[in-house]
């Protein structure tokens, strides 16, 4: 147990330590200063000539999102097409068939939004054609977005114009040459040198000591595994993801892999304080941000230590914890860390089947994906948090009688009614799934469909509600984990919750980019002792009660639905 | 967005050969010096491969050190853990089971003894590992189908247990294969 602890203590340590430097870095690359990356510069030169770009054009708020827009289109269109026509494509070693439709809708649209909900198997359900030029591309390029998103707030919420790096592609490019795609190469080696697949050989047949011939999945994986951390994109080579053997070999693998789910998200928040010059602001959202963090871990940790209530009543010991669903070479406090590390930042990894983990383990991931900006996606999760501070600032403000401001800008009603709509986006398409897809369960189980509702769940009662839920909720939080027994791979599902994926996507990327735009646009109010501070304790409280207010009104009847009531109802 | 298509589109083509293509290949190169040249390691004896050293493999005979139940009968073309909740009535008695035939093919140990790990599936299906107490509490089944002092293979446990990983983190582990070439090789 002691050993099982410092494992988890080890990987937040490692995390918190090499995020501080890597925000120092991207903040500098973000905002044009010099940096170790710049021998980066070169291909970036000649990415921008193939492309046809200039640089140096500085872009409006609008013109961000039609660049981020169009680019999203354009990946749409590529691998929509590519998926549908991958059994006759070439490198495809395993002979796996072409995918439906409908499945490859919900599996582009998953991947370009940074999701990886995944309602395929990768062993069957890809190609290595498809599995690298589409889906670890689309790992690569929606993480970057999602990144230069997050540069174009930092760069409007500047108190005065500079000159620095003011283009979508800019923010892109250089996402990808200068942090994604060297900190992928260096873990990427860490995983083949320790087991993972990277070479493109299909599947391999061995005789068992026990005589069974059985056919071993393999492929170029190591490559994608680190990029689906790195980027908070989730979307594993195998089916069960890192809880794979080849996937995640060892407790050093999953050492590194947890850090880089971590990495990048907790990188962003400082790098916003080293790029506006206000490093308290950024550590005091760095602190509510983990105070979150581990107000879900305690919980779900303690309940997978203690194990299954219902496993107990056999009267058989428990003395690793709840076992069913994860591995012994990472343990139950590995896995419920990980549990909670891939839902506060969006990733959606799994090294641990989070079905069939213990019901306050379920509640934690799901309220961590509610919330969906502790830590968060990268980028987006910081876009999300910005949602909430200026609620916070608003609210405060109106408490305490103070015209509400934020870095020198007055929070107004146009700014609120977007951050409003943004903040009630989440709720609505979480609960209003949850709703239709219960009714359909309830109402229509033997609807004429390849899988009828009667057919989804796993499991009954309680926990076949939270599955609907889960699946929903993941997919607003463009998370992509999932309580993997829910038959989800047929048109209701597939359908249903792309939507969700679009919506979810774009609209807290657009919302948050046009506050900041419209704040940008105002006059600069210099702070004075009028000014209510925002990064001070008590303000730090206030967003916490904020954050916590919205998630816990809008969500908990779902939540008492669903695991809570599974919690009671146990031995 | 017209100004923005033909930039998407060349950027895009760009970046695939980058990402998709100079990226898994570079892995992919370097890999050949990693152990097992990148395909993934595999025991072999006597020059014939019996296995991935990490993937798992079933094993139900009594003459061997038995592995975790597994969703997917322990076949590595595919994937997969039971999903079941834990509240399932279903899988109660599915452990139940599984419970009784460990006590069936293992006269003498007490059900209180039983670690749940044994008694559950992994997330992957494809766990190559047991936990030291689940290697040992087959010790005295093996020891009688196979005519062997209990002692001895209690020490073969203890030279295949993994400690955790730098001597400080995580858990300790068997890994089954290893510890199943290691009982063929005895006598």
């Amino acid at each position: 147990m002691t050993n099982e602890l410092l494992g988890i203590a080890l990987i937040y340590g490692l995390a918190v330590l090499s995020a501080y430097p890597l925000g120092k870095l991207i903040a500098a690359v973000y905002a044009g200063r010099p940096n170790v990356m710049d021998w980066m510069a070169p291909l970036e030169r000649l990415l921008y000539r193939i492309g046809g770009i200039d640089p140096h054009r500085r872009m409006n708020w609008k013109e961000h999102l039609t660049a981020l827009l169009t680019l999203s289109g354009v990946w749409f269109v590529y691998g929509f097409i590519l998926l549908q026509t991958q059994g006759s494509l070439p490198l495809n070693p395993d002979g796996n068939p072409s995918q439906t439709p409908d499945l490859a809708f919900n599996t582009v649209i998953s991947f370009i939004v940074n999701c990886d909900l995944q309602h395929y198997s990768g062993e069957s359900g890809l190609t290595y054609l498809t599995q690298t030029a589409v889906v670890m591309f689309f790992q690569f390029v929606s993480a970057a977005a999602g990144m230069a998103a997050l540069a174009v707030l930092f760069n409007a919420l500047q108190t005065q114009a500079t000159d620095r790096p003011n283009n979508f592609y800019v923010y892109f490019v250089r996402s990808i040459t200068r942090i994604l795609l060297p900190l992928s190469l260096v873990l990427a080696l860490i995983l083949a040198f320790n087991g993972v697949p990277a070479s493109f050989e299909g599947k391999d047949t061995v005789v068992t000591l026990e005589g069974d011939t059985v056919q071993v999945s393999r492929g170029p994986a190591a490559g994608m595994i680190a990029i689906k951390q790195l980027g908070t994109n989730g979307g594993g080579w195998f089916g069960v993801n890192s809880a794979h053997p080849l996937e995640n070999p060892n407790f050093a693998t999953n050492v590194a892999e947890n850090v880089s789910i971590l990495l990048i998200p907790m990188a962003l928040v400082f790098a916003l304080g080293f790029y506006l010059n206000r490093k308290k602001l950024a550590l005091s959202i760095f602190l509510v941000m983990t105070v979150g963090f581990f107000a879900v871990l305690t919980p779900s940790l303690t309940a997978e230590l203690k194990g299954n209530p219902a496993i107990a009543s056999l009267g058989i010991g428990q003395p690793l914890g709840s076992m069913e669903g994860k591995e012994i070479r990472f343990g139950a406090a590995a896995s419920a860390f990980w549990g909670i590390s891939t839902t506060a930042t969006s990733n959606g990894s799994v090294n641990a089947m989070h079905d069939s983990m213990t019901p306050l383990s379920g509640a934690m991931q799901l309220l961590d994906m509610m919330i969906n900006a502790f830590y968060g996606g990268v980028g987006v999760g910081l876009l999300n948090y910005f949602i909430y501070l200026i609620i916070a600032v608003f609210i405060s403000g109106l408490m305490v009688g103070r015209t509400p401001e934020f870095l020198g800008r007055k929070i107004e009603a146009r700014e609120m009614k977007i951050a409003s709509l943004v903040a009630l986006l989440h709720p609505l398409l979480i609960l209003a799934g949850t709703a239709l897809a219960s009714h359909l369960r309830v109402n229509a189980p033997q609807a004429d469909w390849t899988v009828r509702p009667a057919g989804w769940l796993s499991n009954p009662g309680f926990h076949g509600f939270s599955q609907m839920l889960y699946e929903f909720t993941s997919s607003a939080a463009n998370n992509g984990s999932g309580f993997e027994g829910l038959s989800d791979s047929n048109f209701f599902w597939n359908y249903t919750t792309g939507l969700v994926l679009i919506l979810s996507r774009y609209l807290p990327i657009v919302g948050p980019i046009a506050i900041a735009g419209l704040l940008a646009g105002k006059k600069y109010v210099p702070e004075s002792a009028g000014t209510l501070p925002t990064d001070n304790a008590t303000f730090g409280l206030m967003t916490f009660a904020v954050i916590f207010i919205l998630a816990a009104l809008s969500f908990f009847p779902a939540l008492a639905l669903g695991p809570l009531a599974e919690y009671f109802s146990l031995p | 967005m017209k100004t923005h298509i033909g930039p998407a589109l060349r950027l895009t083509l760009a970046l695939l050969l980058l990402l998709s293509a100079v990226y898994p290949l570079l892995v992919g190169g370097i890999a050949r010096l990693a152990p097992g040249g990148g395909n993934g390691r595999t025991v072999s004896i006597l020059g014939k491969t019996v296995g991935y050293a990490d993937v798992g493999q079933s094993f139900t005979q009594d003459r061997y050190f038995n592995s975790r139940p597994s969703a997917v009968g322990y076949n590595p073309a595919g994937s997969g853990g039971s999903n079941k909740g834990p509240s399932n009535p279903d899988y109660r008695k599915e452990v139940q089971a599984r419970i009784d035939t460990f006590l069936n093919h293992n006269p003498g140990v007490h059900q209180a003894e039983i670690p749940a790990e044994l008694v559950t599936a992994s997330g992957s299906g494809l766990d190559p590992d047991l936990s030291p107490a689940a290697a040992r509490i087959q010790i005295s089944r093996i020891a009688r189908v196979r005519n062997l002092p209990p002692d001895l293979l209690n020490r073969l446990v203890d030279e295949c247990t993994e400690g955790p990983w730098l001597g400080l983190f995580g858990p300790e582990k068997v890994n089954v294969l290893r510890l199943n070439l290691a009982l063929d090789q005895l006598k």
